[in-house]
Parts: structure tokens; sequence; C-alpha cells
């Protein structure tokens, strides 16, 4: 089967815009992704929409045109971009359409998520008694993975660190100022062991992709990107997730390593044939567990990679080369596509001052979320 | 003072938590879930502490009911052998003592400590350690 193509990409800056709401920032990412692959809004046969808190994506259509065309909306927690991709990609595959779009765009207030037990099959109580909160979550799985694997406070501090130096690069970053590694470890703890800059905060952000088949792609005459897989996938027993009372005492896998080990598979490739990736990096500690989780080391060797810097640009595996969600923020319905964004950046060679060196072939990108969902795409040029 | 919501604890003294054991599979959840998959299933009082970490802002209301004046407490992961993993407070504990491993027996304790009639909550305390 020929390969689902990426031809066009488009971004509405992350962080905060005010007086755009989150849908306009869409309709800005989809117009820029047009320019970007050569067409026009009635050649777009279909769309796939994320949003989580910004609104019904088909709204946009006011905005571009009443073509008619087909527009479904996707809200899937922090996997809903990677399922609109999904989406998008298995509608040209089956052969329906030529050439469609991926958007996803989010606007959340300032704070932390706030979300509702009823939202998560869960009883009134525990919201009640203050647990219904991701950062207490992330914080207490990565003191386990810290205590069980030897990860030191310090490593979550080089990932920050390497966030904002990447994200000094990236025009579409939120916090772009390089942070030292002594300011990163001595500012106030949020919770233990992250302190505030170890922490993504919930922002606005707009990201589009226009796919089209191989044949359409060869048809609008510019490079493309193939899109070899993109998974999204559920979790397994004995996992640990967002928003749990209680997990059980016999581990298990998680979403990630099963979103993971399928889009190897689908890809033909394995973890050492990546160049570059984009993990989900929500917190520090999620970055270095993601690393494992996604078979790209061994649960513990981060220690050692982050100490030698072998996640840097320019070196072994480079991570998060945007600075990732910790630089950008979170946007729920389009973080996981502004991965895809960068990787594509990434492959045409367009990284500037956060460039990959040496041509790379391969790109990784990776989201998870409540309430244990993962979606990982591979990219190959 | 009554608990935060019926069907947590059992009537005895000292109290324990119910969970759910699976009526066909065993494995055992907290809290029980509603419906006809899982029965009630008094847990052991004691663990140990299997992770943790410390809530140092004031989470939302709603759903949060604690007091507008906040202090920031300890949220562990607490193991009991042979059961479930179950999320808690710890309480009678100074933050920098708490370790992962530590034996802990559940106690309860108010969810607004200067209110009289203050739900009260499940938490998790050292043993032989408590003030």
């Amino acid at each position: 089967m020929s390969d689902v193509c990426i031809v066009g990409i488009g971004i509405h800056p992350f962080g905060r815009t005010d007086g755009l709401s989150g849908l306009e920032q869409g309709v800005y990412a989809v117009q820029q992704a047009m320019k970007d692959a050569g067409v026009e809004w009635p050649d777009i046969q279909f769309a796939y929409g994320a949003s989580d808190s910004a609104g019904n994506p088909d709204t946009m259509v006011d905005n571009l045109g009443l073509t008619g065309m087909q527009f479904i909306n996707v809200r899937n927690g922090c996997a809903a971009g990677g399922s609109a991709l999904f989406s998008a990609q298995m509608a040209i595959k089956s052969g329906e359409f030529d050439i469609g779009l991926a958007v996803g765009f989010d606007k959340h207030p300032r704070g932390a998520f706030n979300a509702l037990p009823s939202e998560y099959n869960l009883p009134e109580w525990y919201g009640e008694a203050g647990y219904m909160i991701t950062t207490q979550f992330f914080a207490a799985k990565v003191t386990r993975y810290m205590h069980e694997h030897g990860i030191s406070p310090t490593s979550l501090g080089r990932v920050a660190e390497k966030a904002f130096r990447n994200a000094v690069h990236a025009p579409h970053a939120w916090r772009r100022e390089p942070v030292d590694l002594e300011t990163i470890m001595n500012a106030p703890l949020v919770s233990d062991p992250y302190t505030k800059y170890m922490f993504c905060s919930p922002a606005e952000g707009g990201v589009a992709l226009i796919l089209a088949s191989e044949k359409k792609a060869r048809e609008l005459g510019k490079p493309f990107i193939r899109l070899k897989a993109a998974t999204m996938r559920t979790r397994p027993p004995g996992s640990f997730e967002v928003f749990a009372p209680s997990i059980d005492i016999k581990r298990g896998g998680s979403a990630t390593n099963i979103a993971s080990r399928d889009a190897f598979s689908i890809a033909g490739i394995g973890p050492q044939d990546i160049a570059v990736a984009q993990l989900q990096d929500t917190e520090a500690g999620a970055e270095i567990m993601h690393m494992a989780e996604n078979g790209f080391c061994k649960d513990g060797e981060q220690e050692a990679w982050l100490a030698e810097g072998r996640t840097e640009i320019g070196s072994k595996l480079p991570v998060n080369t945007d600075g990732g969600c910790l630089a950008c923020g979170e946007p729920i319905g389009a973080s996981g596509l502004r991965q895809v964004y960068e990787n594509v950046v990434q492959l045409r060679g367009d990284g500037g001052g956060r460039q990959v060196p040496n041509n790379p072939k391969t790109a990784y990108s990776h989201v998870y979320g409540a309430p244990g969902v993962s979606a990982v795409t591979i990219l190959e040029r | 003072m009554r608990p935060i919501a019926e069907g947590l604890f059992t009537d005895e003294t000292p109290p324990r938590l119910v969970g759910g054991r699976h009526l066909t599979t065993g494995r055992i959840v907290f809290p029980c879930p509603p419906g006809k998959a899982y029965a009630p299933y008094p847990l052991g009082r004691t663990g140990t502490v299997w992770s943790y970490t410390i809530q140092r802002y004031r989470p939302k209301s709603p759903p949060y009911l604690g007091p507008d004046a906040f202090r920031p407490w300890p949220v562990a992961y607490v193991e009991l052998p042979g059961e479930v993993i179950v999320e808690a407070r710890l309480t009678n504990v100074a933050f920098e003592d708490i370790k992962i491993g530590m034996p802990v027996e559940l106690v309860q304790i108010p969810l607004d400590p200067d209110a009289p009639d203050s739900v009260l909550i499940p938490a998790f305390q050292p043993i032989g350690d408590s003030q």
C-alpha cells in the first residue's frame, strides 16, 4: 500500500494570545498549512478536528468556507490530536479521500487543569478530598520511578534546562528564555520532587497538518514527508494512570508501551532507527519515563543519558527539539499535533538554530494522557 | 463527625477502608465500585508507603471542599499487602521524614482541621510513631 503523506503544516504560536479564540488560532494554522501545501480550502475533502476546551472544531467552516466538506470532531483527552491524525490517515488509506486535514487547537484558563470526578467515572468525594489533580499523580509516579530506577532530582532539572534552551530557537514556543539548572532546582516546589520549572502549563495554540495520498502528494509537486505509522492505544491491566484512587500491586505496562510497540511494528523499524523524538513531557520526569516506555533506553539508563547529554540536539537521540510541553505549554487539542509539526520541520531541515544535524530521515512523536491513553507517530522523509 | 462519603469505612472501631473484590477475577480495588461486578471487601489497616508527593497549592473548587486557608499536605499511595495500593493522605509525619517503604496504619482525619463539623477522610500515619 502506498504511504499517506504530510504535504502541508501550519501552527499558531503557543502560549497566551489574548483577543484570539482557540478556534481562530486553529483557523490561522489551517491557513498556514494550506499555503505551505499550495492548496485552497475547496481542495480539502475532509477534516478531523481536535479541541478539549475551545469549542466544536467543525464550526471553523464558518471562517474557512462552506464547501460542504466532511468535518468530524474528536475529543480524546491528551490523545485528541493524535486521534485526529490517526483518523485522517485512515480516511486516505481507505481510498475514500485523497487529501484532508488534521487540525487541533485549544485555549485553557490559567492554573492547573480542573477535572471533575464525574467526567472520569470516579466518586465525588475523590475530588472533594483534593485528588483530581494531574500534578499529584505525575509527582507520585516519578517519585516511585526514581526510587526503583535510581534517577536523581538533578536529572529532572536537566530535562527542564534542555527544554528552555531548545525553545530559544523555536518561534512557536511559549517560554523562550534559557533557565539555568541551579535556578530550576532551587525554584519553589509545586508537587515534590517537581519545582515550578519542571511542570508545563495549560496554554493556547493551534496546529494543522494537511495529509494526502502519495499520488496526490506527487501531483502537488512539493517535497513531502511519509507518515509511516500512527497509533492510538488505551491502557492495559496493572497500569498507573492519572486519577487513580487505587492501583494493582501486580504492576503492568502502559498505554504508551502498546502504542509504541505497535507503531514500530507497523513502520517496520525499531527505536535505534529514530533520528529525532518528541516525547510527552508535561513534566520533566515524564520525558525521562517515556524514554524507556517508548523503548529508547532501559529503565534507569536515563540518568547516564542526561548526564552525558545524549538527548541534546546534535547527540545520539535529540528529544523535544522545540522545548516540548515544558516550553510550549499544553493546549490539549493541539499538543500532539505540535510534536508532528516539529518533526516535519526537522525532517525538512527547516529547524534553524534547533535543527538536528546530518539530515535526519526518521522522526518519532508520542503523547500520553488521562485516563490512560497514548498516541504515537513515526515519520520518514 | 461523619465520613466524606457513605461506604468508605467499615462501622467497626477502629474502622477499615472498604474496597471492592471482583466476583470472578478476585481483583481488589478501592473504593468499591457501584454495580454487581464487585462485592464490598474490608481492606487491611496497615501497609507501607509505595509512593508519595506533597500537594503544595490549593486544589481548585469545585471539586475541592478543603478549607480556603491552605496548608500543604502529603498524599501517598499505600500498599496493603496482598490486596491493593490505595491513595490517601499521610498524617502525623514531617514531610522530610516520609520514606518509601515506611510502615503506616489507617486513621480518620478531618478534611478541615479547624472546623468542628468537618467531614472525615482516610489517612495513614506512621506505625508506633504517632504524636
